[in-house]
């Protein structure tokens, strides 16, 4: 993060909104005025738009990605779902504007002989200008907000910090991104203020329609200046929302651009396996790391497989036929539910195995995340197959704070993510999964075919890459990323950097 | 010039505006139509520019069917004047007065030169007004500047609904008086609406009263004065 980076992503964030509520107000203002004229159509319009506005933006988004044509991940669909949030305000305004034009100003124009254009364009229009564009305003501050969430779907602006903040529960990244977002908001809804003000006046316009030209013009001549220059048709990484997905995404783009020289885009901070997925079967991203579990139940829904290489060939064979996606060789770590106890107890009580854990458990207690216990292959299950009993009811809460909650003593026992960064640096350990309870959750790269049809030579790139992570050497990245607040990118570099030292 | 033809009027609604009109008001007449509210007088009004439609019976204007003109061509060619004006308040009083000019194409020294007369003419000095808003004029004032503007293109007829109904007595009686004067100079055939029977006296040359959607008396303001009829009797008492 630095200044630079910061007013670029303002710039693409900007543009987005400019672009996204011009064109709302393209189709809201025609819209607007048909509504107006007719009650029946009015009510079915502003019925859609007020049901476009109840869908969350996460979830409008996660609609818009399969779709032809306006779907898929990028700045594309975001406009799309940035056009539908306008459009709401914009329609309502201009018809209530012109709904609202004195039924005494309209008998006269009528009786004086005002054709319908004449009518709109010199009597409805005029008066409702203010009502109008109040909704325009009201739009663009709206579209400030809802364009962060456009990060989720990789297209860029701000949202990109404030993702990338809370996947890494780091404030001040978070910080970056929220606070020149309010700052554009505030500017925005200020400055518009101002030329709503202006066109209530009466009298003259050509100063506030002067004032908005030029605001229009700054708008699209910013975000233009500050949209990352992109190569044409480069190899595009991407990766999920989370702070391993981020350094992951980080080690293919640099792995390749440093063994071929071929430019890569990163779409990372995808929200979700199923963005991520639907954005490489669409050829949107070229590759992106997924876990063979996930692969397996969460895309392919299948059933779980126990034994690591079946369940690895057979996410192979799938993904080939049935997406032409290639998944290569196993990094080298799983990414799983990590039974953790603290390095004290282990040591003492020379615990190795979950196994070796369950005559002690009686007296201990438990604290596991919500999911966790939830889950069919979470507590319920672990209990039956190791015979694990507490003393009381495990605790539930926040994921996150499990890992405190053990290093304080106040629980005993937990279940984190094998390659949490806080294992080592809370001095915990994980008890292996003696008995396979849980599914293998191998960290594989899934490249698109075509991509590796188009450029041969990132094969050998990528392949260098498996076996070379250990869930080790994940940990202690993670933990450079979530502990030490230390940017992915150089992480990954360092990463890097030693493998190829080899 | 005007003429109503067995005129039936209804609403959706199935409420009966008028129920079989039939009425001619020849050209340099004022033709003064009086009746409570809801006697069907704002309608007859209407149905002349087509601000309402009839349901059957025929209204001619200048020998020929109103559904036969083109609307648009009909409207411009009668003078309109609502209470209240119904002046467009983002204009300023000269582009109300030279509006219907400005529609009809006019150059513009031609609509500077027609704006300035007509507002000098309804009392309205165009150095002192013409750049000022409608809220910035009194009640007296803004009605000057709505006849000015049913004027300005020269219209044969002038069309007027309650013109002077939200007017104080005072100006009222002032503005009555000289929208006569102007009347007679200009030769205009005149309808206009009224509840004020001392206004449709002064001002009608023939008096049409009207009740429930019927003509219950028509004639000069003479054969109205001296009427037997108890529901015209009913009207001059008021």
């Amino acid at each position: 993060m630095n200044a630079r980076e910061v007013l670029s992503l303002t710039g693409q964030h900007l543009l987005l909104v400019a672009a996204s509520t011009l064109a709302a107000a393209a189709i809201g203002l025609p819209l607007g005025i048909a509504a107006a004229h007719r009650p029946k159509f009015a009510r079915w319009v502003l019925g859609f738009a007020g049901v476009v506005q109840t869908i969350p933006s996460l979830a409008l988004f996660g609609f818009l990605i399969p779709l032809p044509f306006i779907g898929g991940i990028g700045s594309r669909t975001a406009l799309v779902a940035l056009v539908l949030y306008a459009l709401l305000p914009i329609v309502r305004n201009t018809a209530t504007g012109i709904a609202g034009v004195d039924p005494a100003v309209r008998e006269a124009a009528l009786g004086l002989g005002l054709t319908p254009r004449q009518m709109l364009w010199m009597v409805e229009l005029p008066l409702a200008r203010g009502v109008i564009f109040a909704g325009v305003r009201v739009a663009t501050v709206v579209n400030v907000g809802v364009a962060t969430i456009a990060a989720a779907i990789g297209a860029g602006g701000l949202g990109m910090y404030i993702f990338r903040g809370v996947s890494m529960v780091d404030n001040r990244l978070i910080l970056a991104g929220a606070i020149p977002a309010a700052l554009l908001a505030l500017l925005l809804d200020f400055s518009l203020g101002r030329v709503e003000h202006a066109m209530n006046r009466r009298g003259s316009h050509r100063g506030a329609v002067a004032t908005i030209a030029v605001v229009l013009v700054l708008c699209v001549a910013a975000g233009i200046a500050a949209w990352p220059k992109s190569s044409q048709r480069a190899l595009v990484v991407g990766g999920k929302n989370f702070t391993e997905q981020l350094i992951l995404g980080e080690i293919l783009a640099q792995q390749i651009e440093s063994r071929t020289g071929l430019p890569v885009d990163r779409r990372l901070n995808l929200a979700g396996s199923l963005i991520a997925h639907d954005a490489l079967v669409a050829g949107e991203i070229d590759m992106y790391v997924e876990y063979v579990g996930t692969a397996l139940q969460g895309v392919l829904k299948l059933p779980g497989i126990s034994d690591p290489n079946a369940a690895a060939e057979r996410v192979r064979l799938e993904y080939a036929s049935r997406f032409h996606v290639e998944a290569l060789p196993s990094l080298g770590f799983e990414n799983t539910f990590a039974i953790l106890v603290r390095g004290s107890d282990a040591r003492r009580l020379h615990l190795r195995t979950i196994s070796d854990a369950a005559p002690v458990s009686s007296t201990w207690h438990a604290g596991f995340g919500y999911e966790f216990m939830e889950r069919q292959d979470g507590y319920p299950g672990l209990s039956r197959v190791y015979g694990l009993h507490f003393a009381d009811a495990p605790k539930v809460l926040d994921l996150t704070l499990t890992y405190r909650a053990l290093a304080g003593g106040q629980v005993d026992l937990i279940a984190g993510n094998s390659t949490d960064g806080l294992i080592p640096a809370l001095d915990l350990v994980q008890l292996e999964d003696d008995r396979r309870y849980f599914p293998p959750y191998q960290a594989v790269t899934l490249v698109r075919s075509a991509a590796l049809e188009a450029h041969p030579e990132i094969r050998a790139a990528l392949e260098a890459l498996s076996g070379t992570i250990t869930a080790a050497a994940m940990q202690k990245m993670n933990a450079a990323v979530d502990l030490d607040h230390r940017e992915p990118r150089d992480v990954a570099a360092e990463f890097i950097k030693t493998i190829n030292r080899r | 010039m005007i003429e109503f033809k067995h005129v039936r009027c209804v609403l959706p609604n199935g409420a009966i505006l008028l129920r079989d009109l039939s009425l001619t008001v020849e050209a340099g007449e004022t033709l003064a139509l009086l009746g409570r509210s809801g006697s069907g007088k704002t309608t007859t009004l209407k149905l002349i520019n087509r601000l309402r439609r009839q349901e059957s019976g025929e209204i001619l204007v200048d020998g020929k069917s109103v559904t036969a003109w083109d609307t648009i061509r009909l409207r411009r060619s009668l003078g309109y004047v609502i209470q209240e004006a119904g002046l467009f308040p983002h204009f300023t009083v000269a582009r109300n007065v030279g509006l219907v000019p400005t529609l009809e194409g006019w150059s513009t020294e031609r609509i500077d030169a027609r704006t300035r007369e007509m507002m000098t003419m309804v009392g309205l000095d165009p150095a002192e007004f013409a750049a000022r808003y409608p809220d910035e004029l009194s009640g007296g004032q803004r009605q000057r500047a709505g006849v000015a503007r049913a004027l300005a293109a020269d219209p044969p007829v002038l069309l007027m609904d309650e013109p002077f109904g939200a007017l104080d007595p005072v100006t009222r009686a002032e503005i009555q008086r000289e929208f006569a004067a102007w009347r007679d100079r200009l030769k205009k055939t005149v309808v206009f609406v009224t509840h004020d029977v001392r206004e449709a006296l002064l001002l009608g040359t023939r008096i049409a009263i009207l009740g429930d959607g019927e003509l219950v008396a028509h004639g000069s303001p003479e054969d109205i004065r001296n009427s037997t009829d108890p529901r015209v009797r009913e009207f001059l008492q008021t």
